[in-house]
């Protein structure tokens, strides 16, 4: 019942660090490499705006979430943009953004113990006789509450199907009058500012350290080739798969394996399935 | 109207021509025009560790020519087989742990442990990456960044080669004056041979591998043999570089593994020019002093390298050695349109 339970729990947190990732990969072709330094930038000024601007939680959060997103927008406006369409170049522009973000913030001095978030709603509840904190019961309905809005934004609203257009055929939705960059810096906007959002949730449950941007974003990108990129559902069983896995090695091994799991289940798809869970002839091109 | 009505042409030098064939050894001029930038960067190399006066300096022209390796390794992986890696450390650290274990466990002296573990350990690290191989961009990017990470972790959560104390003891080079030409003449026999190599045959299929792969495999080539046979090139410098750095400091350990090894040559690549080869070694001659004289820093350092390598990667692409090549072998001039 326990694995279940936080199974279950560490899913919908790959799920949540995943999305953004997955998000602005399939609509722009753009491999977002700062995603995970996005992630603690945002626990970074999260931590600011509550203990040292004492700006109270909810304003810090809103704040954070909107000043990642712009940050977001910016990267893509005055730096990717320029080397958009070669891949090399991407990878190694927004590989450098993030490092330069995260080893900025190691430098400011954040590792240890000291920087932690608080959590929204302290306390433990028992499901199924498996104690379970409330913060991760709310990572659980952030995660599906976050999913349900994409879905939602991505098919009714006007904004959400030219992205949609622009993931599925570039040059038909360009004709149509749907501006490429435009959409490509929203994108990147919306990756960023989940990139926040993750944070935000989960970062109470450990410390903000640099360390876990590296993690973050090979989690992301793990479960993004697992899932086959570009397809919610996809990513969103890939990462119960990859969860689940996790949980059972931290159980019943070391805690040290979890990045070998990781690294196992791209290896084991891409021998078995190249394209992924739900990725189509398409991306398979790309791929292989 | 005040619109320009000019445009630069650029033009070959006549020197440039006349010296491509073989009639380059008709005067000293077109071969003085050949061999001078060969030279100037052989003597140069040859002549550093004589020019610097402290023992300190001398180190670091010795790990100039370590990331000088490394970096062609990047270099060539990158831009004449298209596979981009991020994890330059899992050749550093396999190439280190190998040739550790030779010296201690087997008894070989530095002067067989360092080739044996070079090609040892890019067996190796070909074996590992053999599954990614068929990848692409973006996911072979990220994969070779987990290896180096992933392989730290088993090593540290098996507890074996030493765990987290690493392998203490390695025998060393016995010397400034073998420290510093052991890796020089190897810097240069590795950059001079790979600027051949790519000119070859097999370096025709790597390029046509990294250019159009389709095209390769309906030629009835392997394309993941020959990707495999560049990984395998590739990992052999990175694992050479390594083996020298567990014998220069006379230990092998989970630092050789370190994002250091990964980013550096990137940097230093994107500097001094991908696609050059040379460019990868003009590099970190700018990056590792520059990186020397900012070791007060501490880890702001890797934040500069990031910087330097936005910055470049957006105002100046190119790189310095293209750049330099350019205005070498062509002249300038507007031209009314």
């Amino acid at each position: 019942m326990e694995i279940i339970v936080y199974g279950i729990v560490n899913s919908v947190s790959l799920a949540l660090m995943a999305l953004g990732f997955t998000l602005v990969y399939g609509i722009s072709r753009l491999p977002n490499f700062a995603h995970g330094a996005f992630y603690i930038l945002a626990g970074y000024l999260a931590w600011v705006g509550i203990r040292s601007l004492n700006m109270g939680y909810i304003v810090s959060v809103l704040l954070t979430i909107f000043v990642v997103g712009i940050l977001g927008m910016a990267m893509y406006r005055f730096f990717l943009i320029r080397v958009r369409g070669m891949p090399i170049s991407e990878i190694i522009a927004s590989y450098a953004m993030g490092l330069f973000i995260l080893e900025a913030l190691r430098w400011k001095g954040l590792k240890g113990m000291t920087f932690t978030l608080p959590v929204i709603y302290p306390g433990t509840i028992f499901l199924f006789d498996v104690p379970v904190d409330y913060q991760r019961l709310l990572v659980v309905a952030i995660g599906a509450g976050i999913v349900a809005g994409l879905w939602l934004f991505t098919k009714f609203t006007r904004l959400g199907l030219a992205l949609r257009g622009i993931a599925q055929d570039e040059q038909a939705a360009m004709m149509l009058g749907i501006d490429s960059d435009a959409m490509a810096t929203v994108a990147t906007g919306l990756g960023s500012a989940l990139a926040a959002v993750a944070a935000i949730v989960l970062l109470p449950l450990g410390n903000i350290v640099v360390e876990a941007g590296y993690q973050v974003l090979i989690f992301a990108v793990a479960v993004c080739i697992v899932g086959g990129l570009g397809s919610w559902a996809g990513a969103i069983l890939a990462s119960f798969i990859i969860g689940f896995a996790q949980i059972l090695t931290v159980s019943y091994m070391q805690s040290h394996f979890q990045v070998v799991v990781a690294l196992l289940a791209i290896i084991l798809t891409l021998i078995a399935k190249p394209s992924g869970l739900f990725g189509r002839q398409k991306q398979l091109e790309e791929r292989v | 109207m005040a619109e320009v009505q000019r445009r630069k042409e650029r033009l070959d030098r006549g020197i440039k021509v006349r010296a491509e064939s073989i009639y380059a050894v008709s005067s000293w001029e077109e071969t003085a025009y050949l061999l001078a930038p060969r030279i100037i960067l052989v003597l140069g190399l040859l002549l550093a560790p004589l020019l610097v006066q402290s023992p300190y300096w001398k180190r670091v022209v010795t790990v100039v020519c370590v990331y000088g390796l490394l970096g062609l390794s990047f270099d060539f992986l990158a831009h004449f087989v298209g596979l981009v890696s991020l994890g330059g450390a899992l050749a550093t650290g396999v190439g280190g742990y190998a040739s550790a274990l030779a010296n201690k466990a087997l008894g070989l002296p530095v002067f067989l442990s360092i080739p044996l573990a070079s090609l040892a350990g890019g067996v190796v690290c070909t074996v590992l990456l053999l599954p990614c191989l068929p990848l692409r961009g973006v996911y072979f990017a990220i994969v070779t960044l987990m290896y180096p990470l992933v392989l730290s972790r088993l090593v540290e959560a098996f507890n074996i080669l030493g765990g987290t104390d690493g392998i203490p003891g390695v025998q060393g080079f016995g010397g400034p004056w073998a420290e510093s030409y052991i890796i020089i003449s190897a810097l240069l026999l590795c950059l001079f041979g790979l600027r051949r190599l790519v000119n070859e045959d097999l370096g025709l299929i790597l390029r046509g591998v990294k250019d159009n792969d389709q095209a390769v495999k309906a030629s009835g080539i392997s394309v993941t043999r020959y990707k495999a046979i560049a990984v395998f090139i590739a990992s052999t410098l990175g694992c050479l570089a390594g083996a020298y750095l567990a014998h220069l400091y006379m230990w092998a350990g989970l630092s050789l593994f370190a994002l250091d090894f990964s980013i550096l040559p990137i940097a230093a690549t994107v500097i001094g020019g991908g696609g050059t080869l040379v460019g990868a070694v003009v590099g970190s001659m700018i990056l590792v002093p520059l990186s020397e004289l900012l070791r007060e820093f501490g880890t702001l350092r890797i934040a500069f390298y990031a910087l330097v390598l936005m910055g470049f990667i957006v105002v100046r692409s190119e790189g310095l050695m293209v750049w330099a090549q350019r205005k070498y072998h062509q002249f300038e001039r507007w031209v009314q349109i």
